[in-house]
């Protein structure tokens, strides 16, 4: 177990519980009760249907599509499917809101209660339960920069399919929130019902956060009482998982320095600024949150058909945690390892791929250490990786029949990495063999005893000190003797 | 449950309907008759009956993910009091 996340405050250490609502865009074609095209770029309104602009008399139609992906997504999060399932109104005005009204589904939601285990970089795992997951619209966009005194709407937003994924307090660090949303991230990708772009807002999340006093947040997970945890604020749209982690640090400085001063925390909803990284106050108007939902008189009673579900559930794809579970299983990867690879699923079939008739475990130190490394540092995805898999494979195949070193293939990666093709055919350009022939490393090893008649007795009371030796036949013979052989040797020369 | 005229003046501002103050009175009256008039189905015993979402006998029609709308902002706009760009522009909404 790791240890539990706690501030330093000047009345002593609290801790922080932090529960999420995460909403991602359901990846359709269409909105979630119109006809309009659902995408990103194009002109102003150009994505609007008269459903979506609230024109009287339009009617809502549900896109059957979007009721799939989100079966999909609670099948995913090992979640209950709700046969029957109702729309409501979420009352509220904003100019982007045409209908004055959001559909969403308050009493009786699609999914109910399920689960997500996270995987913290430590290796230890952590569960965060889920409370729910049900279908809304999104709004239009309000611009507020384009003229001083004025709002611009674009509706294309509006009425996009929304699944909201709302989390128990369950997280008690701000690398845990992050890692819980990545988590979700890669298995809404491997279902393929988000795209999980968050730089485009498809994938958000509204971060609750409280602060409590060590051994509170035990209470509240055995009465199930939130009467033992502090007022929560809720910190919305958060789209980076650095920003949730900065919010989060910022937001519960923030609450424990006006509980030490003797204050109260408001409940109320706040944004954050990552320009000033700090988190704001919206909307405290007392009545902002009096949303008088109630059932749509649109809309019917969603009810599936339980074949229907099952149908979904057969047609699932391997999830991370299953596919962790064979990464380890079948190549004998760590957990660590494994956990990382299967955080993308780009990543890991690249792996795969690449590991085919090789050592997996080399292979996933290539892809891991030095790819996604160099990867990461020109801000490149896998799926627009210069080196294919099939390289990397064969580079850990070089390696494996002894015809390279694992130092010359560094440089043999870097030849990768330019462009300059398939590894084999670097390795002969340059000249880059690995000096296996025991000869060749002998005649070495004994010109460099006849250079130095004092350095062997040395080592004799110096066991350590071989690695000069080995060093300099790596100079000398540029790099390619194979390190395995010059120990032998030099050990048998040396009398060692 | 009775209304007074602070609710009647909340509803009113949730509903952004302006009701000058001497409609307030009237309004706690008749909200509170309508009221009583719909309490008296309370009186029906509806132990273990479901709820009633519709008194339509149909299912909830679906429709397939295609797109089948959209592409005309100056339709949609075509009502709007001022738009700009293929915007619609509202007065200045303050954050």
């Amino acid at each position: 177990m790791t240890e539990t996340f706690t501030l330093k405050g000047r009345t002593g250490d609290w801790e922080i519980v932090l529960g999420l609502e995460v909403h991602a865009q359901v990846a359709s074609n269409s909105k979630l009760f119109s006809g309009a095209a659902v995408g990103f770029g194009a002109g102003p309104n150009e994505q609007v249907s008269l459903v979506d602009a609230a024109m009287p008399g339009m009617l809502p139609v549900l896109n059957k599509y979007c009721v799939e992906q989100a079966v999909r997504t609670g099948l995913g999060l090992k979640a209950q499917i709700n046969l029957k399932s109702r729309f409501d109104r979420k009352n509220y005005f904003y100019p982007d809101l045409p209908q004055g009204y959001q559909i969403s589904q308050f009493e009786f939601p699609i999914v109910g209660e399920g689960e997500v285990i996270v995987d913290r970089i430590d290796g230890t795992s952590f569960t965060v339960r889920i409370e729910r997951l049900h279908l809304e619209q999104d709004a239009g966009k309000s611009i507020h920069d384009l003229d001083p005194k004025a709002t611009y709407v674009d509706l294309n937003r509006s009425g996009t399919a929304l699944m909201e994924i709302v989390s128990k307090p369950d997280m008690r660090s701000p690398e845990d929130a992050a890692a819980y949303v990545k988590k979700l991230r890669a298995i809404l990708i491997t279902l393929g019902t988000c795209d999980g772009d968050m730089e485009k807002g498809n994938l958000r999340a509204d971060v609750n956060v409280s602060v409590c006093r060590p051994g509170d947040y035990e209470k509240f997970r055995e009465t199930g009482s939130f009467s033992h945890l502090g007022t929560r604020c809720e910190i919305k749209n958060v789209n980076s998982y650095r920003f949730i982690q900065q919010a989060i640090q910022y937001e519960a400085r923030r609450q424990i320095e006006i509980l030490e001063d003797g204050g109260k925390v408001d409940q109320e909803t706040r944004l954050y600024d990552p320009t000033k990284n700090e988190t704001r106050s919206m909307r405290s108007k007392e009545e902002a949150h009096d949303y008088r939902y109630f059932p749509d008189p649109d809309l019917l009673p969603l009810v599936l058909d339980p074949a229907w579900v099952k149908a979904i559930e057969a047609g699932l794809p391997e999830l991370p945690d299953a596919k962790k579970a064979r990464l380890m299983s079948a190549y004998g990867l760590s957990a660590y390892d494994a956990s990382v690879l299967t955080s993308d699923g780009d990543v890991a079939a690249f792996f795969e791929e690449a590991a085919k008739g090789r050592d997996a475990k080399l292979v996933a130190n290539w892809t891991l250490n030095d790819l996604l490394g160099r990867l990461g540092k020109d801000g490149l995805e896998i799926t627009a990786s210069p080196i294919s898999a099939a390289d990397i494979g064969a580079l850990v195949g070089l390696i494996e029949d002894g015809t390279i070193s694992g130092k010359i293939a560094r440089t043999v990666f870097e030849h990768m990495w330019d462009g300059e093709g398939a590894p084999a055919a670097i390795v002969e350009k340059h000249g880059l063999v690995q000096i296996t022939d025991t000869g060749a490393i002998e005649t070495a090893v004994d010109a460099l005893i006849a250079a130095n008649p004092d350095k062997p007795a040395a080592v004799k009371d110096k066991p350590q000190a071989i690695g000069w030796f080995v060093g300099q036949v790596m100079k000398e013979t540029g790099g390619k003797a194979n390190p395995a052989a010059v120990n032998e040797i030099l050990k048998a020369k040396l009398g060692l | 449950m009775a209304i007074d005229a602070a609710t009647v003046r909340k509803v009113a501002r949730l509903a952004r309907i302006a009701e000058p103050e001497e409609r307030i009175e009237p309004l706690v009256q008749e909200l509170n008759g309508i009221l009583q008039w719909i309490e008296q189905l309370a009186e029906v015993d509806t132990d273990g009956v479901e709820p009633l979402t519709s008194v339509v006998h149909a299912t909830l029609p679906l429709r397939d993910d295609v797109v089948t709308d959209g592409g005309d902002a100056a339709r949609v706009l075509s009502n709007a009091p001022k738009s700009t760009d293929g915007f619609y522009v509202v007065p200045k909404v303050v954050e």
